[in-house]
């Protein structure tokens, strides 16, 4: 696995080009629109994949720091307005970031010294507790009524292009960051822990830091993309600023595009937001909604549970060898005859 | 002259109202091979996995270089010079044979994001995999890799953290005469490099050529330990192979 | 003090049906090592179809109950055969997760499209009818919920410990691989498992639907509070179950009473974050961490 091979690189130069070349191509509000909220959910799955594909926790509340971020940004410029050029909300984000990956950590130490199941039901339980927290704290954050924040003085026009802008910043942040992590030693480290964690330990992993640092990490870019939308929204509820549904629709997307992979949650975000926000023009009611998420998760799950990415580079790998995969010649030293018995426990 | 490097003593581990290990307590001289025997069921893995933090023991104690072990726990136990192998030889299956040997060197928190496989890493474990005779894998998957492969992997793995005390667990089982000679000759090199070895084996003709003293395990208690003639004749030990 | 024992008394009986919730949940990460987020789900599927019943056929949901569990007892075995049989064992433990949560959405949607997203409530005739013993006010309803649920979970005991099929189911949980090398089928063990899961949650269900006003969305709420039961009371352990689930019930009660309606599902959080700072398997787990 080689950090930065000249394809790789090009590879993410062409597309971050395009991407930042877009909305200058296809000006039209509407489409820039679904492009935001690509992004977003680009950004939320590779984020998520940094805990959950490459260390294998699942956490299930990611959505919980989504919405603090939200907050976050929201109670704050609520205050302190958004200034002149209404950029300070922007700029304001790499502090969200930090502050929520360093709320996280004592989260995370808590969490993670159980086992994946467990893990999962914590995660699920926080996502309850802030959404409860944001529904109660009435003074701060005004409840079930929602809180507003400060319109800003954007050129009606153009209004999108600095959302749009900041969701990619964020969400390049996040695939480097990604990226970086797998060719690098923590990378190995999650990994190992994926394999097999309790071996890990045995050889002198330090386990329980590694994943603090993920989770942390990872909740840090999904606070950050929670305050980029609450600012583009103006508007935010507990219960979508708090929403289950962008947690389960980041790990939809990752185990589409392919968890583990750096590339993955990007390709399922790219395939399924598009879909979603088209099938929520065609079919309207939020209901049947649900109903169509929980189809193509099931149906994924079910089929293509390794997802895009390496099915693809399984059967690509399969058709370059002529055959099925197997192991490269025969190692002289230790012929593959081996005994079936001696491994009864 | 040789010192005490592991010491066990009153080690006990219930299972619902058996005693799996009961009472056992027995010494692991520096720069020994010691043999750790005995009839199915008389608790040797089951005191292995409490000596190395895997499961809890119910009582007793356990003492490694001199220093007692409070909740013995396998990445400090490891950083402390004490590794162990599997019987089933567990291996890290996404990562390529040199990651495998990679990561189980101890890193300090400030390189932790540069490149996995440093080049100075990549030497050390090169060398190793060259040592096992397995270097021509070493950027395959582990995943890949035979039974017997695996073994020398792990082997290999468990002595990049340079450890003082090495337990094997059921090192031949489930590999062919030509990996046991294999494995037999990597002991005994490293042995001679100054390491110790405590391991649990079935074989019994290995244990004698190759182990001294040998420990005998009979229903989780210790019943003999010796050299590997006075064990071999002692009336205690056929009985317990035996049956009384 | 008065109200502290009158609070205990509303919380004993909650938490009787709690208790009834959550032993499918226990009983199916015992069985499979599934964790079924759908649960929740699964009991406000109850509460709708018992309320159905209730509303169009005048079926008193005591009554539903027995004419609907034998139905879900079958739904959930198929649930298990389609979804979760299918993944690796490996990958189970953490894959069952989004599966369900999958099937959960999949309820909401279907509720929501079938029921819209209004509140509901079956009110019986004898809906606010309540006795009075020594000074305390016992409604009738919760007592038959109650009731109830000691009867279902009894017939539950009973079937574990005094059948056949039981005993497998027990030994499956203990050691799933022991289990299979003593010729035990798993595979049918887990599929029934899940039945059993799924019928007590919709008998839950429906007593469920006469306490407390419900929509397609509350199988949130009762997740979480599921969840944060089995994990205080042991994964796995049914009787852990049982025991938290009477705790917690009594607990969330007084702190209503005492403290704050609004933050009185917070008491399961915080019993959960005790739960795991000091004794991470929780009262009855049956895993170590760490062990091999």
């Amino acid at each position: 696995m080689s950090r930065f091979t000249r394809t790789g690189a090009l590879r993410a130069v062409v597309v971050f080009g395009a991407l930042a070349a877009f909305p200058f191509v296809f000006p039209a509000q509407w489409i820039v629109n679904i492009a935001i909220f690509t992004l977003m959910y680009a950004g939320l799955a590779t984020a998520w994949n940094l805990l959950g594909g490459f260390s294998g926790y699942l956490s299930l509340g990611h959505a919980a720091f989504f919405g603090v971020g939200a907050y976050a940004i929201a109670i704050a410029f609520t205050h302190i307005g958004i200034g002149g050029s209404g950029y300070k909300p922007f700029f304001a984000l790499p502090l969200v970031g930090i502050a929520v990956a360093l709320v996280s950590v004592p989260i995370a130490w808590v969490a993670l010294r159980v086992r994946a199941a467990t893990f999962a039901i914590v995660t699920l339980t926080l996502l309850f507790v802030v959404q409860q927290l944001a529904f109660n704290l009435h003074h701060i954050t005004h409840g079930s009524q929602g809180l507003a924040l400060p319109p800003p003085p954007f050129d009606v026009s153009t209004f999108e292009q600095p959302f749009y802008f900041a969701m990619l910043g964020v969400f390049a942040l996040a695939f480097f960051t990604c990226w970086w992590v797998k060719g690098s030693k923590l990378g190995l480290m999650l990994f190992s822990i994926r394999d097999d964690e309790d071996r890990a330990r045995g050889v002198g992993v330090r386990v329980t830091g590694a994943k603090v640092i993920a989770f942390a990490v990872s909740v840090g870019f999904t606070g950050m993309l929670g305050g980029v939308w609450a600012y583009y929204i103006q508007f935010i509820y507990p219960q979508f600023a708090v929403d289950p549904l962008i947690t389960i629709g980041a790990v939809l997307m990752a185990f589409l595009g392919g968890k583990g992979t750096v590339w993955g949650p990007t390709v399922g975000a790219f395939i399924l937001v598009p879909a979603q926000q088209y099938m929520a023009y065609k079919l309207g009611a939020s209901e049947l909604y649900l109903l169509g998420y929980a189809s193509v998760f099931l149906l994924i799950m079910l089929f293509l549970p390794r997802g895009i990415i390496p099915s693809i580079s399984d059967h690509l790998a399969r058709r370059r060898s002529g055959r099925p995969e197997e192991p490269p010649g025969a190692v002289a030293s230790a012929p593959r005859a081996t005994l079936p018995g001696g491994m009864a426990p | 002259m040789s010192k005490t490097l592991l010491g066990v003593s009153g080690l006990t581990k219930r299972f619902g109202g058996v005693a799996a290990v009961n009472g056992c307590s027995f010494q692991v001289e520096e720069g020994t091979i010691t043999a750790l025997i005995g009839p199915n069921g008389s608790g040797k893995t089951t005191a292995f996995n409490m000596i190395t933090g895997y499961l809890p023991a119910d009582s007793g104690e356990v003492t490694f270089a001199g220093r007692a072990v409070k909740r013995p726990n396998p990445t400090r136990l490891y950083r402390a010079g004490l590794t162990r192998t599997f019987q089933q030889a567990r291996v890290f299956p996404g990562l390529t044979l040199l990651e495998n040997l990679t990561v189980a060197i101890s890193q300090p928190w400030r390189t932790l994001l540069r490149r996995n496989v440093a080049a100075r890493d990549r030497e050390r474990a090169l060398t190793l995999l060259e040592e096992f005779g397995i270097e021509r894998l070493a950027t395959r998957p582990a995943g890949e890799l035979s039974f017997g492969q695996r073994k020398l992997l792990e082997f290999a793995t468990v002595l990049m953290g340079e450890p003082r005390l090495v337990l094997l667990d059921e090192p031949t089982a489930g590999v062919n005469p030509v990996m046991v000679e294999q494995i037999e000759r990597h002991v005994r090199e490293l042995h001679a490099r100054g390491l110790t070895f405590l391991i649990v084996e079935h074989d019994m003709h290995l244990v004698m050529r190759l182990c001294d003293p040998v420990i005998v395990l009979d229903r989780g208690a210790t019943i003999k330990q010796g050299p590997p003639a006075e064990v071999q004749s002692d009336r205690a030990v056929l009985d317990a192979y035996l049956g009384t | 003090m008065h109200l502290f024992i009158q609070a205990c008394i509303l919380g004993l009986l909650a938490g009787g049906v709690y208790a009834l919730m959550a032993s499918g949940l226990t009983l199916a990460f015992g069985v499979m090592r599934v964790i079924n987020v759908a649960q929740g789900a699964m009991i406000v599927l109850g509460a709708f179809l018992s309320y159905t019943l209730f509303t169009k056929l005048h079926i008193d949901p005591f009554v539903s109950v027995v004419l609907l569990t034998p139905l879900m007892f079958l739904v959930g075995v198929v649930l298990q055969l389609v979804f979760i049989r299918p993944l690796r064992a490996d990958e189970r433990e953490e894959l069952s997760l989004l599966v369900t949560w999958a099937l959960a959405l999949g309820i909401e949607g279907l509720l929501s499209v079938l029921y819209k997203t209004n509140y509901r409530s079956t009110i019986t005739s004898y809906a606010d009818n309540s006795w009075r013993v020594l000074g305390y006010h016992l409604s009738e309803v919760r007592v038959f919920a109650f009731g109830m649920s000691v009867v279902i979970l009894a017939l539950l005991y009973v079937v574990l410990t005094r059948t056949e099929f039981g005993r497998t189911m027990r030994a499956t949980v203990q050691n799933p691989v022991s289990a299979r090398l003593l010729g035990v089928n798993v595979e049918r063990v887990s599929a029934l498992g899940f039945g059993i899961s799924v019928a007590t949650a919709t008998a839950a269900g429906a007593v469920f639907g006469m306490v407390t006003p419900f929509f397609p969305g509350s199988h949130y709420d009762l997740i979480s509070r599921l969840l944060s039961i089995i994990v205080l009371g042991g994964l796995g352990s049914l009787g852990g179950a049982i025991i938290a689930a009477l705790f917690m019930g009594m607990a969330e009660a007084v702190f209503a009473a005492e403290i704050s309606p609004t933050w009185s599902s917070f008491t399961f959080f915080i019993v959960l974050i005790a739960i795991l700072l000091l004794r991470p398997q929780g009262l009855f787990g049956t895993n170590e961490r760490g062990a091999l």
